[in-house]
């Protein structure tokens, strides 16, 4: 159906948007660029503005300032059946009184099509999320994971040049879950649309997207592919989101060679990578799977006071001498002693590992 | 259900049925007493069909009830529309609250008021009074009815539609009005019960020529009750329970509902 070339002149463009309901400030100057083809997740907690963002994209909400731009043409001021752009929604929105069949083609009223050609989109759509054989059925008959995907194939009859999915597969259950990523991304490829989409788990946005936007209080904090965000978050907010970290408190010191930092922190002095004016309160953040927990060595010395084995990995919580806990995972050793419970170890960090960020 | 539970839920049920339960087996009476039971007939529904002007007065209060029904239909399902889709407007409580006034003003003040308006307006009263002043007072009814379903009624359906391309007519009829179509006509139903059985309101607005069936029957009960009329309001009950049971089911459809 759709050509599988991309299109790297579409892109979105969202210049300085803002929303606002009543005092509170929804979305806060948000500017971003979007390759075509390009595969973006906003990621948030619930009341970050990142659905009321999609929401102006699709035209459901007016952004009291900035432009919404797409290929150069201002959509701004376009409704949203005149927007070149369709949207999954996150209840999917199927209409209840139409089979899947009718649900498809509804879109496709107004694009010029023969009733061939519609019929012909129509298998189409459906052979794309192998849902052969349930165009009679109405939605109320289908399952969780059927119903998503019709969801999906209706927001692409359109072939519309972006396409916006609110928490696509919030209402999946765990293991579908991790199974139909794998099919939005393959279909995202195949097709070549943009996809823009909202969630507020991490695990799921760095497994989807090429890059991750960040939202804060209706602001874009940060933006970049998955990994860069999760090793060179810009605060701690952003560490936090990702995933599990360290913060450790400090004072930074003087700049060394080689882009190393010492911070003087509770703990002693740390070897972190990062930049700021010496002398400044920062924190210290630090994957639990980079610290390196050893029987005997070099490193912080504290007392193990946990060991939970999760069949992959192991993670520990160890007590430092200051009665704050670190938390640290590492991969079982093929052989060899493992620390108990109760021994005193040693926590290397390494100066790699150990991000600088603002207090 | 426990026995008392029973006993209580009978002994309520009775109370309240046991007057229309007494009425309906009088008009199968032989006798021409209402009080004295003279065995099972049916000669007064006989009597009934050939009652030149009952006829009339239920063909009068049919037609006022399909025209007033029809007229609060649409406005009801109008005003519900504006009160749940457009947000927190100003004045939003007060329209709300004066839409829903009518249905608990007392009959009296709605008939005189009206009754008022029209001579003061210099129009004739009939059947057009008469469908008038039941559109009013059974637009609040209807709005009450959509406005439930609507606020049950996901928005992103609409949304949905918008954003595959339909403009707002087609969002209308094809997604928003078959979805609260039940609820329309469960509207329409009660609307035209309420004008059925309408006595007040009518007697202050209607006119010569323009008698409904419960002004009719109150007027000759005034002369004397006779079988006849036993008859006459047994039909009026059946046909307002039939209505009502339909109006319910509609509303209670779980197919249908989103």
């Amino acid at each position: 159906m759709h050509a599988s070339t991309s299109h790297p002149e579409q892109r979105l463009r969202l210049e300085r948007v803002t929303k606002r309901f009543g005092t509170h400030t929804a979305v806060d100057a948000v500017s971003l660029d979007l390759a075509g083809g390009e595969f973006f997740c906003l990621l948030g907690p619930s009341g970050c503005g990142k659905s009321t963002l999609l929401r102006m994209v699709a035209g459901f909400e007016t952004p009291d300032s900035g432009a919404i731009r797409l290929d150069q043409t201002d959509l701004t001021a376009l409704p949203p059946h005149r927007r070149p752009v369709n949207m999954m929604f996150q209840s999917y929105a199927l209409f209840p009184h139409m089979s899947v069949a009718a649900n498809l083609a509804y879109g496709l009223k107004g694009l010029g099509l023969s009733r061939v050609q519609s019929a012909e989109r129509v298998r189409a759509l459906l052979r794309l999320v192998r849902l052969e054989g349930f165009e009679a059925r109405r939605p109320e008959k289908l399952s969780g994971g059927q119903r998503q995907r019709v969801a999906l194939a209706r927001a692409l009859a359109r072939e519309p040049r972006l396409l916006l999915l609110d928490e696509p597969l919030g209402a999946l259950d765990r293991a579908l879950r991790e199974e139909t990523q794998g099919e939005l991304r393959a279909i995202q490829r195949r097709l070549g649309t943009s996809f823009v989409v909202v969630t507020h788990d991490a695990e799921e946005a760095m497994a989807l997207a090429d890059r991750i936007g960040v939202m804060e209080r209706g602001r874009l904090v940060q933006v970049g592919p998955a990994r860069e965000l999760y090793e060179r978050p810009a605060s701690r907010y952003v560490a936090g989101l990702l995933g599990d970290v360290n913060l450790i408190d400090g004072r930074l010191g003087r700049p060394e060679p080689g882009g190393i930092r010492s911070v003087e922190t509770a703990l002693g002095f740390l070897r972190a990578s990062g930049e700021g004016e010496a002398g400044n309160p920062v924190v210290v953040a630090i994957r639990p799977e980079r610290l390196v927990v050893s029987g005997e060595g070099a490193g912080l010395q504290g007392r193990l006071t946990e060991a939970t084995f999760l069949g992959d990995r192991i993670r520990y919580r160890v007590e430092m001498a200051n009665g704050s806990t670190l938390r640290a995972s590492a991969a079982l050793p093929a052989a060899g002693p493992v620390p108990s419970v109760g021994e005193t170890v040693a926590v290397a960090v390494p100066a790699d590992a150990a991000r600088i960020l603002p207090a | 259900m426990s026995l008392f539970a029973r006993t209580a839920l009978m002994l309520a049920l009775a109370f309240l049925y046991a007057p229309i339960g007494v009425l309906i087996i009088y008009s199968f009476n032989a006798s021409k007493l209402v009080t004295v039971w003279g065995g099972f007939s049916t000669q007064w529904y006989g009597v009934l069909f050939r009652d030149g002007p009952l006829i009339a007065a239920a063909l009068v209060s049919l037609k006022v009830a399909a025209l007033s029904a029809t007229i609060a239909g649409v406005l009801g399902t109008c005003a519900a529309l504006a009160l749940d889709r457009h947000g927190r407007f100003w004045g939003r409580g007060t329209y709300t609250g004066l839409l829903y006034a009518p249905m608990v003003m007392p009959e009296v003040i709605t008939g005189l008021s009206l009754l008022l308006l029209f001579v003061g307006i210099g129009l004739d009263r009939g059947i057009s009074t008469l469908v008038i002043a039941h559109a009013t007072f059974a637009t609040g009814f209807v709005a009450v009815v959509v406005g439930a379903r609507l606020k049950g009624l996901d928005r992103s359906l609409e949304e949905a539609a918008a954003d595959l391309g339909a403009g707002p007519a087609r969002v209308f009829f094809g997604i928003t009005l078959p979805l609260i179509a039940p609820s329309v006509a469960a509207g329409f139903l009660l609307a035209f019960t309420l004008s059925l059985d309408d006595l007040v309101i009518a007697s202050f607005v209607s006119g010569p020529g323009a008698t409904t069936l419960p002004m009719r029957i109150y007027s000759q009960v005034r002369l004397g009750v006779n079988p006849e009329i036993n008859a006459a309001s047994t039909l009026l009950i059946a046909a307002v329970g039939l209505v009502v049971l339909a109006a319910s089911w509609l509303t209670g459809r779980k197919g249908a509902a989103v």
